[in-house]
């Protein structure tokens, strides 16, 4: 009998105990970010699609189209094509095709690219009702980019 | 089993749990037969998300299929791609970085953290206290910025390569993450006064879903369900692997091996993340965090591989078989939650329909996992 009556007592307490812990939570200021009002920063290491790094310097890309990024990528999102030019040593990057739709952030390309030229970009609003929308050309995006 | 009519007014039915019901977490469909509000049969029915893993494991490369990892259990990605890179190393010989280990291990013991925060928020909501939930994710929140600003990404992370990491870690996350085992010490104590006392919560989960140890050895159930059935299997204590050797850790155990002794084990197992987060980075040296020769196309000797890791549920094990090839001949998953799953089954005849939700949290399935 003792027992029955210290259950409930117990029982009850907790409840109480509970309670007074949701109501300190109330009067705490909230965490929430009203998006699409507020936005948190992105952080630099942040995973976006990949494009090709802008140097500042010769305001190209330093891709050498050895297609290494091409042939690491699991899902084939990468398409490049290189072309030997007159007076230009090496090739010549003409296409770089990315299929987002695929890619799964792993950044293979990235850590396979020898001369450092592709990079995360810190995209993150992105929606479309087409799949074409997320085919992008990265060397017209380098062009557009100031 | 046949739908034998019990007495003149009952009848046995069948009723399907899933696979679009938000208890199970998933795509997981449970054939139930109900007699009233007692189960009497449960059968778990697998397929609705099988994605082919293991055989996409078999026509890429090594490399390739690392992104795979963290898409099997999206809840602590880490453990298996630790897991996997583990193995991969094992099997090309390549040596890693001390550095790159300690990062390993204190972004894995987060992640842990992270999954038991999810699964104690949505446990709760199950049995239908909301409150938690918001408070779990507020924690758990902080785990995602932190493993963000490291990894780039906030779930699915791809973020070890074969003989180290994809880029070293600041000081701001060392420093992030012991901000964080402080306050998360401060809100166990929260969580338990909230949560665990409470009267509600004891009465739905003590004595409710019993396991036996002998259960668990027979359908191969590991991870916080072997331990709440007080058997002490722990992989990084059991078989250690990477820097675990080198940190002072418990493993929690309780015997009573009820839904209760499950939830103590997860949130105990929280408070020793903490612990092994703490020492891994005060004991963090400096150096390179990739191996200065991990070649560029492995090809392994021909030949059997195993490894295993402790993931948050269980035993996550490989086995790959290599032919030499640049990809493997043969690889298989062993994920821990379709073994803790395999003896709901058996466990929950006779149980309430209620009592049956309440034990299937208890073991934490994530059902991507389970249907690789």
């Amino acid at each position: 009998m003792a027992g029955y009556f210290t259950n409930i007592l117990g029982g009850a307490k907790s409840l109480v105990v509970g309670l007074s812990i949701t109501q300190r939570q109330f009067f705490k200021k909230p965490i929430t970010l009203q998006y699409p009002w507020e936005s948190l920063e992105m952080t630099p290491r942040y995973r976006g699609h990949i494009q090709l790094i802008k140097n500042a310097e010769s305001g190209t890309h330093q891709c050498i189209s050895c297609g290494m990024c091409e042939k690491s990528c699991p899902s084939d999102c990468i398409t490049i094509k290189g072309e030997k030019q007159e007076g230009v040593k090496g090739k010549v990057l003409v296409k770089y095709e990315l299929d987002f739709t695929k890619c799964s952030l792993c950044g293979q390309c990235i850590a396979n690219c020898k001369p450092g030229a592709i990079e995360f970009s810190r995209e993150y609003n992105l929606a479309s009702t087409r799949k074409e929308d997320f085919h992008y050309d990265l060397l017209k995006r380098l062009k557009e980019q100031k | 089993m046949s739908s034998q009519p019990l007495s003149q007014n009952q009848e046995r039915f069948e009723l399907n749990l899933g696979p679009q019901h938000p208890a199970t977490h998933g795509v997981l469909r449970v054939k139930l037969l109900m007699d009233g509000e007692y189960i009497v049969d449960a059968e778990p029915v697998l397929g609705y998300i099988h994605r082919m893993h293991e055989l996409m494991g078999e026509n890429r490369s090594w490399a390739q299929y690392l992104p795979n990892m963290g898409r099997l259990d999206y809840l602590s990605a880490l453990s298996y791609n630790l897991g996997y890179v583990e193995l991969v190393e094992k099997m090309a010989g390549i040596e890693v970085p001390e550095r790159a280990e300690y990062i390993r291990v204190i972004t894995t013991e987060m992640n842990r953290i992270s999954s038991h925060l999810l699964w104690f928020g949505a446990f709760v909501l199950d049995l239908g206290g909301f409150t938690p939930l918001l408070y779990a994710f507020d924690d758990r929140e902080q785990i995602l910025d932190l493993l963000e600003a490291v990894t780039g990404s906030r779930l699915t992370y791809c973020y070890y390569l074969f003989g180290g990491c994809y880029n070293d870690v600041e000081d701001d996350f060392l420093s992030g993450c012991l901000a964080f085992v402080k306050r998360l010490r401060t809100r166990l104590p929260m969580y338990h006064n909230l949560v665990t006392k409470n009267v509600i919560l004891r009465q739905r989960l003590e004595g409710v879903g019993p396991v036996s140890a002998e259960m668990c050895r027979k359908y191969g159930a590991t991870g916080p369900v072997l331990r709440g059935s007080g058997i002490n299997y722990d992989l990084r204590k059991n078989e250690p692997y990477s820097i675990y050797p080198e940190l002072d850790f418990d493993v929690p155990v309780y015997p009573e091996g009820d839904s209760m002794a499950r939830f103590m084990v997860r949130m105990d197992e929280m408070e020793q993340c903490l612990r092994i987060i703490e020492q891994a980075i005060a004991k963090i040296p400096e150096g390179p965090v990739m191996a200065e020769k991990v070649p560029k196309m492995i090809k392994p000797a021909a030949g059997d591989y195993y490894h295993a890791v402790e993931a948050a549920r269980g035993t996550f094990a490989i086995r790959a078989v290599s032919d030499g090839a640049n990809q493997a001949y043969r690889m298989k998953l062993r994920s821990p939650t379709f073994s803790n799953l395999s003896l709901f089954q058996e466990a929950s005849r006779g149980m309430l329909l209620a009592d049956g939700l309440a034990f299937m949290g208890s073991l934490d399935l994530v059902i991507p996992e389970i249907d690789r």
